[in-house]
């Protein structure tokens, strides 16, 4: 866990109450799961007044390998609605995948990636196949070949 | 990404012409050489065996890992001659190209600076690759600051310290066998990581298994070169299939460690249905899964006088311990009627669309109708490992009565031959239901469908002689029918699959599904 601890530490003490609007770190404790709150900014009508939690697990070769990044659903705390964000709070985002994984990213700006994958979204819809997905899959979120269709999204 | 991304990233038709060419002058064989004995390379001679040409035949050659290492070695040598450059630089600008070495030769005249740069080759005012110490830098992955780190940067100027170079690239080679295009850690950074730059980077196990994975990238990299996917085999396959003739047949191959397997897809043989419908059924299978798997029981009840029957062979037909009913194991009808022109067990009643008033009645008739499909088609696959288990146990047998009798083993092979044709043939029999499945009906279904009939019939036919006990089976009479009967269901084989590879060929089948 060193090389993951090292440069979580040292991300931790940079985010210390130093985080853009509308990102908040909840808890950091250890190295191996961290929770933050995102909320969406500008008037999206879709996310207005909501708030989301995120849940970052990182393995101990983080950042090497890319951090296993879902959103989580607590009583006040939904899953947004997204075309690429399924109902149990997986993320379907290039970004997050082994392949579209870069070293130089780090939690700050995974967090950023989402919020404003959430501020630029018109469509109030799950993704395709959504309650399928959601009832078979029993893979981890970087195990599943999903299939990048619009990155623009 | 899809599996069909994937098998897209090859190359354009431009530059799978010049592949072809390179072919050619490399001695290998293009889609008319395959007959052509090679005896100087030493490939298998399994052409010399096989009977003629089948419409649903495809040509391929296999390749063992000492030919593929010999044909990487010809062409380093060819371009280190022409281009008048090191082997080591040939290799890399060879990989750079992947192999074509046509348009490497071409655009290294034209332009030597560009291509040597572009490959990780050009001449640096900085020399070879090295190591740095850089006063002020701080690595962008670790966050590490310290002085007198070492760190490493390639042209793009992206710098991080040699540790998480080192993680990186380790990652890279041993968990996602990544090898000749690992890009720069920076994101969105298209920069390959080189042969040299690697070797001063990683430990010697690493370096190692990187060289490993470089060589396997000549198989990758080639359009018509596939890896034969059975656990443990090192052999590759040659097959001028394209994708875009995936829709007119269906390319099976057989390598010499015995798997046959489709070209097009990967995937296990799948004859006579083609690689669009196979992915296409299979994940209609894997989304109904819990709809249709009642079908692994292997047990049901008689229909006369209801006691439990079980299923320990392949074949269908099932005779009642209590009752001596014989009845078919897939439709539960009578067994008697599956010889006779009465035989429909394969066929799928299609009621017609008034008799479904409501939706809810409408899609009882499709599940209905995919259940008789499917079943058939599961049916086939485990009676395909049932009919093996009893072969083995009968193989077992009669090795004992071999020796006890002084029979030679050449005189049992029948057997074997006899399971092997069961194994192929209820392999294609379990597609043609998933081919059946998605067939509109127009004039041809009905020719299919006594195809499939025909080679049914012959398969259960065979199937039942297993159930024979071993002194019989080792009768001379015995032994004649079942050799008679292997040879007419290989035949019943091949005339189904001739009629469903040319119809395809012929673009004739209509499908109640757009692929
Ligand atoms: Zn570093
Ligand atoms: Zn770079
Ligand atoms: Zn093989
Ligand atoms: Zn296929
Ligand atoms: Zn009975
Ligand atoms: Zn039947």
């Amino acid at each position: 866990m060193a090389f993951a601890s090292r440069r979580l530490g040292k991300e931790l003490s940079k985010i210390h109450g130093n985080l853009p609007p509308g990102i908040t770190l909840v808890t950091a404790e250890g190295f191996e799961e961290w929770l933050l709150d995102v909320q969406v900014l500008d008037e999206n009508p879709i996310y207005m007044g909501k708030l989301f939690r995120l849940m970052f697990r990182f393995s101990k070769s983080y950042p090497i390998e890319p951090p296993e990044v879902t959103f989580v659903n607590t009583t006040d705390r939904p899953i947004p609605m997204h075309p690429h964000i399924y109902s149990n709070g997986i993320i379907c985002l290039d970004l997050l995948s082994t392949q579209g994984w870069s070293p130089v990213q780090n939690v700050e700006s995974v967090c950023m990636s989402l919020q404003s994958m959430l501020t630029g979204n018109t469509k109030n819809e799950r993704p395709e196949g959504d309650e399928q997905f959601v009832a078979s899959n029993r893979r981890r979120p970087r195990d599943i070949d999903f299939y990048y269709h619009d990155n623009t999204v | 990404m899809s599996s069909e991304d994937e098998f897209m990233s090859g190359m354009s038709s431009e530059e799978d012409d010049m592949l072809q060419g390179s072919d050619n002058d490399e001695g290998s064989v293009d889609d008319f050489g395959f007959d052509e004995p090679e005896p100087d390379l030493g490939y298998s001679q399994k052409d010399d065996v096989q009977a003629k040409k089948k419409s649903f035949d495809v040509n391929f050659k296999v390749f063992q890992p000492k030919d593929i290492q010999a044909q990487q070695d010809g062409l380093i040598d060819e371009v280190n001659m022409i281009l008048d450059i090191r082997k080591e630089d040939a290799a890399i600008l060879l990989r750079h190209f992947r192999w074509n070495k046509e348009r490497l030769i071409e655009d290294y005249m034209d332009r030597p600076k560009k291509v040597l740069e572009a490959a990780g080759l050009g001449p640096s005012a900085t020399g070879p690759p090295k190591l740095e110490i850089i006063r002020g830098f701080t690595c962008d992955i670790c966050c590490e600051d310290e002085a007198g780190l070492q760190s490493f940067a390639m042209k793009c100027g992206h710098r991080f310290c040699v540790s998480c170079y080192n993680q990186y690239l380790s990652q890279k080679i041993k968990e996602e066998g990544e090898a000749a295009r690992i890009q720069c850690p920076s994101d969105g950074c298209k920069r390959i990581i080189g042969a040299r730059s690697l070797d001063l980077l990683v430990t010697a196990d690493l370096r190692h298994r990187y060289h490993e994975l470089l060589t396997r990238t000549y198989v990758e990299d080639k359009e018509h070169f596939k890896w034969c996917p059975a656990p443990d085999c090192e052999n590759a396959i040659e097959c001028g299939i394209k994708k875009k003739d995936l829709d007119k047949v269906v390319p099976t191959v057989a390598c010499d460690c015995k798997h046959r397997f489709c070209f097009g897809c990967i995937l296990a043989d799948h004859q006579p249905a083609p690689c669009t419908l196979v992915k296409k059924w299979l994940k209609k299978c894997a989304d109904d899964s819990e709809t249709a798997n009642w079908i692994s029981a292997n047990t049901k009840e008689c229909p006369r006088c209801n006691s439990t029957i079980e299923k320990n062979g392949g074949c269908n037909h099932m005779t009642c311990r209590k009752c001596k009913h014989e009845f078919c194991w897939m439709c539960m009808g009578l067994w008697s009627e599956h010889g006779t022109s009465w035989y429909n067990c394969n066929r799928f009643e299609e009621r017609s669309g008034s008799d479904a008033r409501d939706a809810q009645a409408k899609s009882r008739i499709s599940l209905e109708r995919y259940l008789h499909y499917y079943n058939r088609y599961a049916n086939h696959e485990q009676s395909a490992k049932l009919d093996k288990d009893i072969y083995n146990k009968t193989e077992k047998k009669m090795i004992q009565l071999q020796s006890a009798s002084g029979m030679s083993w050449i005189e049992v092979q029948y057997l074997n031959s006899a399971s092997q044709a069961l194994q192929t043939c209820r392999q294609t029999l379990k597609w043609t239901y998933a081919f059946a499945f998605y067939l509109a009906r127009n004039n041809l279904t009905e020719m299919f469908e006594d195809n499939q009939k025909d080679l049914e019939m012959a398969v259960e036919a065979l199937s039942e002689m297993f159930e024979k006990n071993v002194t019989e089976l080792a009768e001379q009479k015995l032994k004649v029918e079942i050799m008679d009967k292997t040879t007419y269901c290989n035949k019943r084989r091949i005339i189904l699959l001739e009629d469903t590879a040319d119809n395809l060929a012929n673009g004739v089948w209509s499908w109640s599904t757009d692929f």
